[in-house]
């Protein structure tokens, strides 16, 4: 055993104080459900809402025999395998009548007849991106059919090669959006409240008079939230990369931790300064709260600030929010790497020295 | 004076206005039981703290145990024990965390922990946590948490506030056995009869200063009066205090 001297004992310190205050946290279920439930729940919910924001398949009605459908080569059906479902049904009156009625309801997006050499499709004018998809697919199979009618070969050919998608799609930046806000609130509500309730309940004091270093109690309260942050980011990008999310990462993937575990330092800076300033537990929440949620809004983790007007975009230039979020969505799906990372990454520790000179101006000892 | 656990000379602080500790001289000897007495607003509290090491007094000299308590001195604090007024506990956690968190602040193995609870007669209550105990079960556990490193100079801070008359008495017991083993304790209290019952000497203090130290029989002798009571008020007048 070592007892009181050298580094055995501040190790033996900074693991007890590290014990406690993850016991301290993990007990608390509002923190718990706050921290990874409810930005999960979020995750979840947008995930799903926004998943089919683009157009999908385009369902079409065939009512009768329709021979470019029917006779279309297998090639070809296979080309249009996700981008049109036909659903056949006999030619009667009534068959046609029902056919109508769901492209009314929209329950289907056209209906296909053909009476002699006419091919007839109607559709519903409510959704104009949609009626124009299925009429230029049946039109381009209407073409093929009548010029292999023809016999000749074509006099001209498209060769179509997909590019790589640079579209952000929903999960791309709700993952990072919400991953950096659940991060934020972590580490500045567990700060702020932290440093209160330790000076309310003079627990600062006793540590004082206790012989443990500084560093020792520091350290264990980064060392928390740092593991917290990971914690956030592994069941994030767990849930995201499912399938049925469909997040895809990409090489530079893992640069995320890096970027997180800077990201946690700037909001801890940010909660040691409303820790430092507030005097009770419910004004340290309060303005925890009125620095997070605009913070949250206007550095874009719910919603891209794409079309936002320019001088939100630039207040939303000093957010460490902001430019966490937008590194971790290039490192994370867009193939980015090193050269975005980093100059965050220095962005948000050298935001983190400030604040935390900051809040050291601004500590006290007790409430006195 | 090397027999002195605590040797105060001339201390002064002053707050804004008000000179809260306004030339403070006292000793308390090794292994005795000390206390201070002063209705709210003496000045106890700033003295104590500045005695422990918490406050840097404008004026005056402390020595605690051969050795100056400001600035924070490490070789020092683990031969004091200070029990802070409002019990400094960690949230969410169980009484035998609270004392075992404690005991590894001061490199001391579990064993004494659970020892120390077993003494204060909380072992029972080992897995409850903190702010669910009673009034007199959370003094005991801060008493515990406070003499977990063993050591030789004790600081009171009001612990029977707010205890039921059996709480009190119970922990009068653990109190003088905690001086019977050696230690130095110093108390500060509200209540003449547990300052007579306990303590060697006492030190009535108002308005930052010392008005008297002596054994309470001496006092009492001294002034002619009934009991503790009527030496404190005696001293410091019959009107309120803040």
């Amino acid at each position: 055993m070592r007892t009181r001297k050298g580094t055995g004992a501040g190790v033996q310190s900074f693991r007890s104080l590290t014990k406690a205050m993850t016991l301290g946290l993990l007990r608390d279920r509002t923190a718990v459900f706050f921290m990874l439930v409810f930005p999960l729940m979020f995750l979840v919910l947008l995930g799903t809402l926004l998943k089919d924001a683009g157009v999908s398949e385009s369902k079409v009605i065939q009512v009768g025999d329709v021979a470019v459908l029917d006779e279309m080569p297998d090639e070809e059906r296979e080309q249009l395998r996700d981008v049109l479902r036909i659903e056949k049904t006999d030619g009667s009156a009534a068959a046609r009548a029902d056919a109508l009625e769901k492209v009314r309801k929209g329950d289907a997006d056209a209906a296909v007849t053909q009476t002699g050499g006419e091919i007839e499709l109607r559709f519903s004018a409510a959704d104009l991106v949609r009626a124009g998809n299925v009429q230029g697919i049946l039109n381009s199979i209407v073409q093929r059919a009548n010029q292999a009618a023809t016999g000749q070969p074509p006099a001209y050919t498209l060769t179509s090669g997909q590019v790589e998608d640079e579209s952000t799609k929903p999960i791309q930046f709700l993952t990072p959006g919400l991953l950096g806000w659940a991060v934020a609130m972590g580490a500045v509500f567990g700060t702020a409240l932290n440093l209160v309730n330790w000076r309310k309940k003079r627990i600062l004091r006793r540590l004082w008079l206790a012989p443990v270093n500084a560093g020792s109690v520091i350290g264990a309260r980064i060392g928390v939230n740092l593991t917290l942050a990971l914690a956030q980011t592994a069941i994030f990008l767990g849930v995201a990369t499912l399938p049925y999310f469909g997040l895809r990462l990409t090489g530079y993937w893992w640069l995320s931790f890096p970027l997180i575990l800077s990201g946690t330092l700037a909001f801890m800076s940010i909660g040691l300064v409303v820790g430092a300033w507030a005097r009770s537990e419910e004004a340290a929440n309060g303005m925890a709260q009125i620095v997070i949620l605009p913070m949250a809004f206007l550095s874009g983790s719910f919603f891209p600030l794409d079309s936002a007007p320019q001088w939100l975009r630039t207040v939303s230039q000093f957010l460490p929010l902001k430019h966490l979020g937008e590194a971790m969505q290039g490192v994370l799906s867009r193939g980015e790497g090193w050269s975005t990372a980093l100059p965050v990454i220095a962005g948000l520790l050298a935001f983190a020295a400030v604040l935390t000179l900051i809040a050291a101006r601004l500590f006290r000892w007790d409430e006195a | 004076m090397a027999t002195d656990a605590i040797t105060v000379e001339g201390l002064r602080k002053r707050y804004g206005d008000v000179q809260a500790v306004d030339g403070v001289s006292f000793e308390a000897r090794r292994g005795e039981f000390y206390g201070i007495l002063g209705p709210n607003g003496a000045g106890k509290t700033t003295t104590l703290e500045i005695v422990e090491g918490l406050r840097e007094p404008d004026e005056g000299t402390v020595t605690v145990l051969g050795e100056a308590s400001w600035p924070r001195n490490k070789t020092l604090l683990p031969r004091i024990g200070v029990q802070l007024q409002s019990s400094a506990f960690f949230e969410k956690l169980t009484a035998r965390e609270q004392i075992h968190t404690f005991a590894s602040l001061y490199g001391v193995p579990g064993a004494n922990a659970d020892a120390m609870l077993e003494k204060v007669g909380l072992t029972e209550k080992a897995g409850v946590r903190a702010e669910r105990l009673s009034g007199g079960q959370m003094q005991r556990l801060s008493i515990a948490c406070a003499l977990v490193h063993d050591p030789e100079l004790v600081f009171l801070d009001e612990p029977t506030t707010g205890l039921d008359p059996q709480a009190r008495r119970n922990l009068w017991d653990l109190l003088r056995g905690i001086n019977a083993e050696g230690r130095t304790v110093v108390l500060t209290t509200h209540y003449m009869d547990e300052a007579e019952t306990l303590c060697d000497r006492v030190a009535v203090m108002d308005h930052g200063r010392v008005l008297r130290v002596g054994p309470p029989s001496d006092l009492i002798g001294e002034l002619g009066v009934a009991s503790l009571e009527d030496v404190f008020l005696q001293l410091t007048g019959r009107e309120y205090r803040e």
